[in-house]
């Protein structure tokens, strides 16, 4: 036993598979403790803002200010309000007024604005431009030479006794904050869902569900199968002949099928995190049974067995003693499959909406499905749905790499 | 025959179909035998002539399909576990592969300890266990110091089917069914063993059905000598009778497979059917 377990931990595509997932489970329970924030809690007005550290404009305002002179401050600045149309924009009208293609590169924002300042006149007419456009000219260049005046912003309040606007401060251009001390941070690694949530915190919570539900329903599952498979394979004849019957019949129905059918008829309000595990355990325990039960056929006619039966030994501790030890490491392989399937089942359900019922909890699936139902993968917004994605990936990858690995400990053929 | 012995095991009639339909496979057909106590016989037969079958519908393993088995004169009755445990106290068997015999997450003491809570012994104190276990296991010359607290597989093959008999040396059954109990082991463990038995057989006055493929080994050691060929009997007497003085065809090429030493081997009437 002690030996076996050296074995399978000397393997290293189960010591791979093994990290990756302890380090998945060490997350999700630590998690919790560090940030202690609501994982369903709405934190933002709007839907999808990109990842990123948002700091408070307000609270910015008022810290300490440092001035620093940088000289690429104002390029870039500009740089990050011109948008990619208005560069092509003023692009259009340097060719139009002569300038050479090719000396013309919208990404250099420093060039670009050298080249401008220096040809633009409002009074030149380029060919074939309507008023609207020489106007919209116009006023992109109204915009540069604002961004690009070196006055300060006045900041004004109203003042409650008189009602009347008072300056209160002025904010130079060359003024910094530090932005550890600005009193309100948040930091948002993954941006915000559809509602406003913290993608994060409802990533590492909807993951703990998501392997909740894999290892009740994988539980379940290999805990029926096992159970019908030593029945059927030890005992034999009509018990074999009537458990194998359901079996079959369970087998040549897909089970995805039947698991579509059960929660839709189950009903949108009873189903619960743990009512879809087990739904989800209750239909496919089919591959275990038939595995298990030609295994304890092969073994049933041992000589081992035969010696125990010999020996006096009930049936049960034959089962107990001498059949369940040699499928053991089998039993396990199929559990470690059945979490991942269970895993992918509870997501394949939820995307179709069929999961558990919504805003109570988050899982992987349901992740997808509000992504999905909020057209992130038509909006670009990949923050929404690429990391759940990367997240199953991952569950399953691991348990499937564990699950070779011990192949490969229990089979010697297949070891390399 | 010896007829003033009395009959410990017979059969009547005794066959054991696998399969059905097209399926079909007449494994042992319509066997009868009688074997009288303290009797050493041998069945002796190629592989696939159903002389393992025939072992375990003996041993209450399988049931037949057709036949019925006499033991001490009686309709053996096993029809319920505690029946079974019954005849298993008086039938016991030694399997041909030691490898496979064990169960290899128990230890050897769990072995030997199951026999003596077999003989009723499950109460006895620690240290009288012990005794036995030690007293069963010198006498297949094998130190019980040594194997305590081991497991199956990490003994050789030899000391494995020793270990065997010790457990029958504790159960000591009025029947043993030796399943070709050598003939996975060298030919010096196979004298040991071979002669182990003998001493056994001795000791506590046991019947010993020997299943065996090794005609010149039956000749050697057996009383009554029954030979099989595709599940039926062909022929069954002393072993002098059958062996030096064959009258079935299958016998005398039993016995001509046999290589002899000093002798040139005569593959000539050797059959690949």
């Amino acid at each position: 036993m002690k030996n076996t377990i050296q074995q399978v931990f000397h393997s290293r595509k189960f010591v791979t598979g093994f990290s990756i997932f302890m380090a998945l489970l060490l997350i999700v329970f630590f998690y919790p403790f560090l940030i202690k924030d609501d994982p369903l809690a709405i934190i933002g007005q709007g839907n999808f803002f990109p990842p990123g550290i948002y700091v408070n404009v307000y609270d910015s305002l008022h810290s300490t200010t440092y001035i620093l002179n940088l000289d690429d401050a104002a390029v870039k600045r500009i740089g990050n309000t011109l948008g990619d149309q208005e560069r092509q924009d003023i692009k259009d009208w340097l060719v139009a007024y002569g300038i050479p293609e090719d000396q013309i590169d919208i990404d250099n924002t420093k060039q670009l604005l050298t080249q401008w300042e220096e040809n633009y006149d409002p009074n030149i007419s380029v060919t074939d431009m309507t008023f609207a456009r020489q106007r919209y000219y116009e006023r992109i260049d109204t915009s540069l030479k604002g961004l690009l005046s070196t006055e300060g912003m006045i900041i004004a309040k109203t003042n409650p006794q008189t009602g009347v606007l008072e300056q209160t401060d002025t904010i130079e251009q060359s003024e910094y904050a530090d932005i550890s001390e600005v009193a309100n941070i948040k930091v948002l690694p993954l941006g915000t869902d559809n509602f406003g949530r913290d993608v994060l915190t409802e990533l590492v919570k909807a993951t703990g569900v998501s392997l909740q539900i894999g290892f009740i329903a994988g539980t379940i599952a290999t805990l029926i199968g096992l159970f019908l498979g030593l029945l059927s394979g030890y005992v034999g004849g009509l018990m074999d002949d009537i458990i194998m019957f359901f079996t079959n019949l369970f087998t040549v129905i897909p089970s995805f099928v039947l698991l579509i059918l059960i929660s839709f008829s189950i009903g949108q309000d009873n189903r619960g995190a743990s009512t879809i595990a087990v739904v989800i355990g209750f239909t496919s325990w089919v591959w275990t049974a038939r595995a298990v039960r030609s295994q304890v056929i092969s073994l049933r006619n041992r000589d081992h067995v035969n010696l125990s039966k010999l020996s006096g030994h009930s049936t049960f501790h034959i089962i107990i003693n001498d059949i369940l030890p040699y499928i053991a490491s089998y039993v396990i392989m199929a559990l470690i499959l059945q979490i991942s399937s269970a895993i992918l089942a509870e997501a394949s359900l939820s995307i179709l909406g069929l999961g558990p019922r919504t805003t109570e909890i988050p899982t992987l699936g349901l992740m997808m499905n509000w992504a999905m139902i909020y057209q992130a993968q038509i909006l670009g917004k990949w923050w929404a749905y690429f990391p759940v994605i990367v997240m199953i990936a991952l569950i399953t990858f691991s348990l499937n790499l564990m699950n070779t690995g011990l192949d490969q400990v229990f089979n010697p053929a297949l070891r390399d | 025959m010896a007829d003033e012995k009395k009959l410990c095991l017979c059969g009547s009639g005794l066959t054991k179909i696998y399969g059905l339909g097209r399926q079909k496979c007449i494994a042992v057909d319509h066997v009868d035998f009688e074997i009288s106590e303290c009797e050493f016989v041998s069945i002796v037969g190629e592989s696939g002539s159903g002389k393992t079958t025939l072992a375990k519908m003996l041993l209450g393993l399988t049931k037949p399909t057709e036949g019925e088995i006499y033991f001490q004169g009686k309709k053996r009755d096993i029809s319920t576990l505690r029946k079974k445990k019954e005849y298993w106290k008086s039938i016991q068997a030694i399997f041909q592969d030691p490898y496979s015999s064990y169960n290899t997450f128990n230890k050897i003491d769990t072995v030997l300890l199951d026999c003596i809570s077999m003989r009723g012994g499950r109460k006895l104190p620690h240290a009288k266990k012990i005794d036995l276990m030690e007293e069963a296991c010198s006498f297949v010359n094998l130190k019980f110091e040594e194997l305590t607290n081991k497991y199956p597989f990490e003994l050789s093959g030899g000391q494995m089917q020793r270990l065997m008999i010790a457990r029958i040396f504790i159960l000591k059954p009025q029947i043993l069914m030796a399943d070709e109990p050598t003939s996975m082991i060298d030919a010096c463990s196979r004298a040991t063993i071979l002669d182990m038995l003998m001493k056994l057989r001795k000791d506590i006055g046991m019947t010993i059905i020997f299943i065996t493929h090794d005609i010149g080994l039956a000749y050697y050691i057996s009383d009554c000598v029954y030979i099989m060929e595709h599940g039926k009997i062909i022929e069954s007497g002393s072993a002098e009778e059958v062996i030096l003085h064959p009258k079935e065809e299958y016998t005398r090429r039993l016995i001509n497979d046999v290589p002899k030493i000093h002798e040139e081997w005569d593959l000539s009437s050797v059959s690949y059917a």
